[in-house]
């Protein structure tokens, strides 16, 4: 490192004069010729890092460059330099850290970019790719760029490049809205009347809530936007549950009449008549009785359905005031 | 900035008053504590209270015991007892936690940032307390319950990007802080364990003038809501969350059409008959409305229903609207007074350039990017920046997510703005060029920094050599936070900035080659400095070991998540992952995981 920032040092005059050609970039004459001095220097600070470890490394390059113009991937090399987290962070962390330690570090943010010219781009080791890197840009920086292949390019990559950690910096609350977008350009393509729209928005939802019954281990699951009002609720209960109870009547009692009693057990469940009544758990945590509010807020609010005995209803009542006088202490 | 001894003793103080050839002294006696008192009540910025006690002794004396307002920019910079044992009296207090890039998941979760700490101190301190706001803060249940019972006029709680609480937590300020006027809840981590907190309010509560609930994940109870905004009367903000469709809007609006601040829910509703028309007469109801937000899920049909408001909106955040350039256009176009818009990069240079021709008078400006590394990108870039900076010509503040950016376009956004204060732009793909040109960006960026030259907050991105760091570093004068990520030769341009940018009290640097040099030789700097953050950079463990040596009042923190054995017996050349230097009057913390160390 130290040689490098002496080096800079030397660049210093070279810099200074860039910096006052500034006006003639203001005029608008954006874009002259003089990037050349700038490629001389990358090119000299890029040499400075390739220090290859013996001549081993030369090989690996020169076996790289041949297998690259081989298979015609030159451009997308030029424009993987030009364009990719990975090509740059080597090139420039490794100038300064060339020990093990940061090139494992390194790996951690490496992502494989999955394009045909290099297979296991993935294993290549951080100095091969660098001199890829290198050796395809000693190619490209004079040439003009042709942005047509590079946005193709660019896009391609984009397509399979993962991110790096917290890049770009977009707070989490912001990420999953990507995740929906695709969901409401569909919906905005089928774009019909305001009815057809919101109704193919509604048509998705599926909202189950646990359903169970007093004296019955195992519960069911319903679908309440399927029903439209409660009377509907009421007899899909009945009938998921009348074979239930039976079944477990079964076990305990042996009757052959028990089904129709089961069956009589579970009517006037809404309104107090029958021997089990409809309860449910709504978004604050109480237990409410099913049929005071309008069907839609029911189903926007109840989390859970409980089927209770009339004889544990009672006690339960008591319970829970007892439960909301401890709340409040 | 050196700090008085804070003591008691009535010294008079002579003040020379008066300009010109003559000056008369006068001494402090002249003027009785309390009419000085009064004259400090007007003064409100901490700068010039800051100024006002380095006056003289008997100033520093009088001005502690009137402040009412704290600003902790770094939680850990000075500790509770100290701080409010100068400033007794003080009733709102602000306070910052971990650093800036926890927001993008660089630091680890348990690094700290706890406010337990402060709201205990203030609890036995500060019983009058009326307002605190944490910002990146660890807050527990316990500390609201705290907050609750202990500070019988608590009027304004403002929790932004925190965690570390639950629904019960707030159901006990709910139920327990009977004053509260403010309730801000932006971006927090929070436990949901079931409880309707919102329900917890007392039947008789009223004083309640904001609420922002617009990031919370739950669902909410509709009649409670709509119980709280009948009673509360003087509401002026409400900003709701993803659970309450529009119909449920439609009823809340028509009970609130006082509001100046509003978040809708979801922009969607099952489908009702005439929500429309309930929607359209809501908001011509809505005189007072300056800020609108919200729009999540947006269904574009609905949007007419808000054109009656639009002419009079100052601030409108679309940046959850997932809608096409063209609605969006029809949207922003009738806003003709706005001066602050937020938006996906889904508007495009189209988008831009209709906001630039109907919003003259719009001055800050941020595009977010819908999605990153989408395959088919969105057709934003820099012509639409460009665009604005032409057409705006109040043009002060940017954040711009784009792809492709020239140095000529920077410097036409320079020239067009030069009133520029906050230019953040982010080149989604890092080291990206001038995509015209090849070049590096640092002729740009340059060109902003010379030539707005009140910028505050500036954020680099793109394609960048130690060039432009030079220019920054020589030219940034009022510059106070800078980012910087992906650029960079060589410490030297570490150096340029440490070595300028006079105003520098926050920079945080990711991924650049920059070193243990530049970090030794502008060793001084960092105590004139809020921070330093830096992350995969090129640190070593020895020049932190140094640093700390050299810095006593400096806290240089190393993080490393690795877990490859302790730090303290890593050997010097070891290079440092993370890395937060604050400077601090209260030495080491004692709350350090154990990914952190303190060297």
């Amino acid at each position: 490192m130290e040689t490098e920032v002496g080096k800079k040092e030397d660049e210093l005059p070279q810099l200074l004069d860039l910096i006052s050609n500034e006006e003639d970039w203001f005029k608008g004459d954006v874009g002259r010729g003089d990037g050349h001095i700038l490629g001389d220097l990358e090119e000299e600070k890029l040499e400075l890092t390739l220090a290859p470890p013996g001549g081993e490394g030369r090989e690996k390059l020169e076996k790289l460059s041949s297998a690259l113009s081989s298979a015609g991937f030159s451009k997308i090399a030029n424009s993987l330099y030009k364009n990719t987290v990975v090509g740059a962070q080597l090139v420039f962390f490794d100038s300064a850290k060339p020990n093990a330690e940061a090139s494992g570090f390194q790996k951690d943010n490496f992502v494989p970019l999955p394009l045909p010219v290099t297979a296991n781009f993935g294993k290549e080791s951080s100095l091969e790719a660098n001199m890829r890197m290198n050796q395809s840009h000693e190619r490209g920086v004079h040439s003009a760029p042709e942005d047509g292949v590079l946005v193709k390019n660019r896009s391609q990559i984009r397509l399979t490049s993962s991110p790096v950690v917290g890049w770009p910096p977009v707070r989490s609350f912001r990420k999953n809205i990507a995740i929906n977008s695709s969901k409401i350009s569909d919906v905005l393509q089928n774009a019909g009347t305001l009815e057809n729209r919101l109704r193919s928005e509604t048509s998705n939802k599926g909202f189950f809530v646990k359903i169970n019954v007093d004296g019955i281990p195992i519960g069911r699951k319903l679908n309440l936007n399927a029903y439209e009002n409660y009377e509907m609720l009421s007899s899909v209960v009945e009938e998921l549950f009348c074979g239930l109870l039976s079944e477990s009547f079964y076990f305990t009692v042996s009757c052959t009449g028990m089904g129709e009693d089961a069956k009589r057990a579970f009517t006037g469940l809404l309104d107090g008549s029958g021997e089990y009544t409809l309860v449910y758990e709504d978004n604050e945590g109480d237990r409410m009785l099913v049929g005071d509010v309008p069907w839609d807020m029911f189903v926007s609010t109840a989390k859970r359905l409980r089927v209770m005995k009339n004889s544990e209803l009672s006690t339960l009542f008591l319970g829970a005031v007892n439960k909301k006088r401890a709340d409040e202490c | 900035m050196s700090v008085p001894r804070a003591d008691d003793d009535a010294e008079l103080d002579k003040l020379p008053v008066g300009m010109g050839s003559g000056a008369v002294w006068v001494t402090a006696a002249m003027f009785p504590e309390e009419v000085l008192e009064y004259v400090f009540s007007f003064v409100e910025a901490d700068a010039d209270r800051n100024a006002i006690s380095l006056v003289c002794r008997g100033w520093y004396r009088i001005e502690r015991r009137c402040r009412r307002r704290i600003f902790i920019g770094n939680c850990y910079s000075v500790s509770p007892e100290m701080a409010l044992r100068r400033f007794p009296e003080v009733r709102a207090v602000v306070i910052k936690g971990k650093p800036h890039f926890a927001d993008f998941n660089l630091v680890p979760s348990d690094w700290g940032g706890g406010a337990d700490a402060w709201v205990e101190s203030l609890a036995e301190a500060c019983p009058q307390l009326e307002e605190l706001r944490f910002k990146r803060m660890v807050v527990t249940d316990d500390c609201l319950e705290l907050i609750g019972r202990s500070f019988r006029n608590f009027k304004v709680l403002s929790l932004v990007s925190c965690e570390g609480f639950s629904t019960a937590g707030l159901g006990y300020v709910a139920a327990n802080c009977r004053n509260l006027r403010e309730l801000d809840l932006l971006e927090n981590d929070i436990e949901d364990n079931g409880i309707h907190w919102l329900s917890h309010f007392p039947e008789s509560f009223t004083s309640l003038t904001s609420l922002n609930i617009s990031s919370l994940d739950g669902e909410i109870n509709f009649s409670v809501l709509e119980r709280l905004v009948i009673s509360c009367s003087k509401l002026k903000t409400l900003r709701l969350n993803h659970s309450v469709p529009l119909d449920r809007l439609a009823n809340i609006l028509c009970k609130a059409p006082h509001l100046v601040d509003l978040g809708t829910g979801r922009f969607s509703a099952d489908f009702r008959l005439g929500l429309f028309e309930k929607l359209d007469s809501s908001f011509k109801a809505c005189r007072n409305l300056k800020n609108l937000s919200g729009f999540y899920d947006a269904v574009p049909a609905y949007l007419p229903s808000i054109y009656s408001v639009c002419d009079g909106l100052i601030s409108l955040n679309l940046s959850y609207a997932t809608m096409r350039s063209a609605e969006l256009i029809k949207l922003i176009t009738q806003c003709k007074h706005l001066q602050r818009l937020w938006v996906m990069d889904l508007i495009e240079d189209a988008g831009l350039e209709a906001v630039a021709s109907s919003c003259k008078l719009l001055d800050e400006l941020r595009v977010f990017p819908i999605d990153p590394y989408a395959a088919e990108p969105v057709s934003l870039t820099e012509r639409g920046l460009v665009a604005v900076s032409a057409g705006c010509p109040m043009f002060r503040s940017v954040l711009y997510f784009c792809r492709q950016m020239t140095n000529a376009a920077l410097v036409t956004v320079a020239m067009n703005s030069p009133n520029l204060t906050c230019f953040r732009l982010c080149i989604i793909d890092p080291h990206t060029p001038d995509y015209l040109t090849q070049q590096p960006l640092d002729i740009g960026f340059g060109a902003v920094v010379k030539t707005c030259k009140n910028l505050s907050r500036l954020s680099l991105s793109g394609l960048l050599t130690d060039r432009v760091f030079e220019t920054i570093g020589a030219h940034a004068h009022q510059v106070k936070m800078l980012s910087v990520a992906f650029a960079g030769d060589s410490d030297a341009g570490l150096h340029y900035i440490l070595s300028g940018c006079r105003s520098l009290k926050k920079l945080e640097i990711r991924d650049c080659p920059f070193g243990d040099k530049a970090l030794l030789a502008n060793a001084a700097k960092l105590e004139t400095m809020r921070s330093l953050w830096m992350s995969s950079c090129s640190v070593s463990l020895g020049a932190c070991r140094l640093l700390a040596e050299r810095m006593p009042r400096l806290n240089v923190e190393v993080i490393d998540e690795r877990r490859g054995g302790p730090l303290e017996s890593r050997p010097n050349d070891c290079p440092v992952e993370k890395l937060y230097i604050y400077r601090t009057l209260a030495g080491p913390r004692s709350d350090v995981p154990s990914c952190v160390w303190t060297v």
